[in-house]
C-alpha cells in the first residue's frame, strides 16, 4: 500500500532496555528506534515482553538497565504522568475504560493534561472553567465523529461491545492529541468488519495528523498490511528488526514466531 | 396514628440523616479515589472542631478560625499523601487501611497533645428552641444544621460530577493505571480527597460540636457513617446521601414507633441492624452493581 508520508527523523530511541520481574526477564537488552510519522509494529509470541516494552515506554515499568530519548532527552525511565504531558497517549491491551463513565466523558479525560484552569474556577464551575470545558468538549465531539461513535456518546461504556469498547479507548488516546501513540492489540478480539474499522482509523490517523504510532498485532495480515517497519520480540530479546516483507522472510523469525501456532 | 406526630418524627429524622450523609461523604470520597476505607475519619473531625473551638476560645474571629481550621486540614491532607500514601503506594489495599488505623491513634494523640482533653462548649449562635409550623414542631438547630449539611453534600456533588477534577476522581476509582495514562496523578487527587474529606470533618465537628460539646467522643459520629455506607455503597455519591436519610429517618421512627415495645433506646443499634439485614440482600448497596464473580 502506498501512502504519501514523510518519515522523519527519530524521535524515541529505546537503548539497551532490560527489565526483570523477579527471576523472569522481562526484556533483555533491547534496542529500538522510532522515527517520526511512522507505524512501527512490535510482534513476538505470548510473553515475549511486547506489553512489557509499551509499559516502560509510558512510564509504568521501570527497567533496571538502558536509557529512553523522547524528543532529545535522555532519561533512565519514564515517568507516566510525564510521558502523558510530553505527548505520549495509549491504549491497554486489557481495555482499560473508566467503565462508569460514558463514552463522552472517558474522551474528555483525555484531555486532562490540556486543561489548565485551576480548582479555585473549577470550585466555582463557573467562567473560564466553564468555557474551557465547552471549548474541550468540542474537540472531543469532533473525535467521537471520527471514530463514528455518535450513537453511543452518552452510553456507559462498561455495557458496550468489546469492539466499541476498543474504540472509545482509542477515542480517548487521541483526545490528548498524542505526537507519540502506543496502542497494545487494538484489533485483538475482534471480527473482520471490526478490524477493518480498527485499521482504517489507525491509518487516518497516522495521514492525517502525521501521528507516530508504535502497535503490538497478532494479526500477521494486519501487521503486513498497516506497519512501515517492524521488531520482533522473542523471550524478550530482539531477534529482527526491519520491513514487514524483510520480517516475513527471515529465517529466525520463522522459527521463533510464525512457525508457532498461537 | 396521628399523622402529624409521625410527619414530625419523619422531618426531624430526614433533618439528622443530612448529617450522617455529610460523614458518610468523607469516606465515600477517599474510598473512591484509593479504595482505602478512611479508618481516621471520626478523628478528623475531632481535630477540625478542636482546632476551630480553641481559636475561638483564644478570642480569633469566627471565620478567620474557621478558614485557619480548613487550612489546618488541607495541610493534613498534603501530610497524609507525602508520609502515608505514597511510600505506600502498589502495596495491598489491607496495608493502606492499617496505615489509616495507625493515623487515627497518632492524630488522636497530637490533637489532645497540641490542644487538650476537655470538653468544650462549641457555640453556633443558632437557637434550639423548635418552630411550630402548624402545630408540629421542628428544631430550629436540626434545619439549619441539614441546610449547612446539605449545601455541602451538593456542592461537593456537582463539584465531583461536573469538573475536571471531577471527572479525574471517578477515572482514579475506576482504574488506576488508565488514569495514569492519560496524565492524572494519582497523588493530586488523593490530596484533594483527603482535603474535600477534611473539609466535610470540619463541617460535621461543628455541626456535632454545637449540639453534642466538643469532645473526645465525637469521634464515634464516624461510627453512624457505617451504615449509611452499607446501604449506600461505599463508592456512591448519591448513596451516601440516600442512605444518610434513610438511615436518619428510620431510626427516629423505630425509637419513636418500636422502642416503647422493647424497653427504648433503639436509636443506638438500629442502624446497624437495618444494615445488616440489607447486606442479606443487596451487599452491593443501593446504588451499587450486582457482582458476579468471574470464575
Ligand atoms: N507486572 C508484572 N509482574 C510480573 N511479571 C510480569 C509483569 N508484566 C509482565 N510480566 C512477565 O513478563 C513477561 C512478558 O510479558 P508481556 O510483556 O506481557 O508479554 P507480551 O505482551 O509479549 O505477551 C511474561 O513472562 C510476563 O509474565
Ligand atoms: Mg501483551
Amino acid at each position: 500500500m502506498e501512502r504519501l508520508r514523510k518519515i522523519g527523523d527519530v524521535v524515541l530511541k529505546m537503548e539497551g532496555i532490560s527489565l526483570a520481574f523477579g527471576g523472569v526477564k522481562a526484556l533483555a537488552d533491547v534496542s529500538f528506534e522510532v522515527r517520526a510519522h511512522e507505524i512501527l509494529a512490535i510482534i513476538g509470541p505470548n510473553g515475549a515482553g511486547k506489553s512489557s516494552m509499551l509499559n516502560v515506554i509510558n512510564g509504568f515499568y521501570r527497567p533496571q538497565q538502558g536509557s529512553i530519548t523522547f524528543h532529545g532527552r535522555t532519561r533512565k525511565q519514564m515517568e507516566p504522568h510525564e510521558a502523558a504531558t510530553q505527548g505520549i497517549a495509549r491504549t491497554f491491551q486489557n481495555i482499560a475504560l473508566f467503565k462508569g463513565m460514558s463514552t463522552l466523558d472517558n474522551i474528555m479525560t483525555g484531555r486532562n493534561t490540556m486543561m489548565k484552569r485551576n480548582l479555585l474556577w473549577q470550585a466555582l464551575y463557573y467562567g473560564p472553567a466553564l468555557k474551557e470545558e465547552i471549548e474541550h468538549r468540542a474537540a472531543c465531539e469532533r473525535i467521537i465523529d471520527f471514530l463514528e461513535i455518535e450513537a453511543i456518546r452518552r452510553a456507559p461504556v462498561g455495557k458496550l461491545p468489546y469492539g466499541l469498547q476498543k474504540r472509545v479507548e482509542l477515542g480517548r488516546a487521541l483526545a490528548a492529541e498524542p505526537t507519540l501513540l502506543l496502542l497494545d492489540e487494538p484489533m485483538a478480539g475482534m471480527n473482520l468488519e471490526e478490524k477493518q474499522d480498527m485499521c482504517r482509523f489507525i491509518l487516518d490517523v497516522n495521514d492525517e495528523f502525521g501521528t507516530t504510532i508504535v502497535l503490538i498485532e497478532h494479526d500477521m495480515g494486519v501487521v503486513m498490511d498497516i506497519s512501515d517497519r517492524v521488531v520482533v520480540l522473542d523471550y524478550g530479546r530482539k531477534i529482527a528488526e526491519g520491513t514487514p516483507d524483510a520480517v516475513r522472510a527471515n529465517q529466525t523469525v520463522i522459527d521463533a514466531y510464525l512457525g508457532v501456532a498461537h | 396514628m396521628d399523622v402529624l406526630f409521625f410527619l414530625e418524627v419523619l422531618i426531624g429524622g430526614l433533618l439528622s440523616g443530612t448529617m450522617y450523609s455529610l460523614v458518610a461523604l468523607g469516606f465515600v470520597l477517599i474510598f473512591k479515589a484509593s479504595g482505602v476505607f478512611n479508618f481516621a475519619q471520626g478523628t478528623m473531625v475531632l481535630f477540625a472542631a478542636l482546632t476551630f473551638v480553641r481559636l475561638v476560645e483564644m478570642g480569633w474571629n469566627f471565620w478567620l478560625s474557621i478558614a485557619v481550621t480548613f487550612a489546618a486540614m488541607i495541610a493534613l491532607a498534603f501530610a497524609v499523601e507525602r508520609l502515608v500514601l505514597r511510600p505506600l503506594v502498589n502495596q495491598p489495599l489491607i496495608i493502606l487501611f492499617m496505615a489509616t488505623i495507625g493515623l487515627t491513634f497518632f492524630l488522636e494523640g497530637f490533637t489532645q497533645t497540641i490542644w487538650d482533653s476537655n470538653v468544650h462548649r462549641l457555640d453556633l449562635g443558632i437557637k434550639d428552641t423548635p418552630w411550630d409550623i402548624r402545630g408540629m414542631l421542628v428544631s430550629q438547630f436540626d434545619v439549619f444544621a441539614a441546610v449547612a449539611a446539605g449545601t455541602m453534600v451538593a456542592t461537593l456533588a456537582v463539584f465531583f460530577n461536573k469538573t475536571r477534577i471531577g471527572r479525574a476522581l471517578r477515572a482514579v476509582a475506576d482504574d488506576h493505571q488508565a488514569a495514569q495514562s492519560v496524565g492524572i496523578s494519582l497523588q493530586h487527587i488523593w490530596v484533594i480527597v483527603w482535603a474535600a474529606a477534611g473539609l466535610v470533618a470540619l463541617v460535621a465537628g461543628l455541626l456535632w460540636g454545637a449540639r453534642l460539646g466538643v469532645q473526645f467522643s465525637i469521634t464515634i459520629v464516624a461510627l453512624k457513617a457505617l451504615p449509611v455506607l452499607i446501604l449506600g455503597g461505599f463508592t456512591s455519591v448519591p448513596g451516601a446521601i440516600i442512605g444518610g436519610l434513610i438511615i436518619g429517618a428510620s431510626e427516629k421512627l423505630a425509637e419513636v414507633y418500636i422502642g416503647p415495645f422493647v424497653g427504648g433506646a433503639i436509636e443506638n443499634w438500629f442502624p446497624y441492624m437495618l444494615a445488616m439485614v440489607f447486606l442479606l440482600f443487596r451487599p452491593q448497596g443501593l446504588f451499587g452493581e450486582k457482582i458476579i464473580e468471574r470464575v
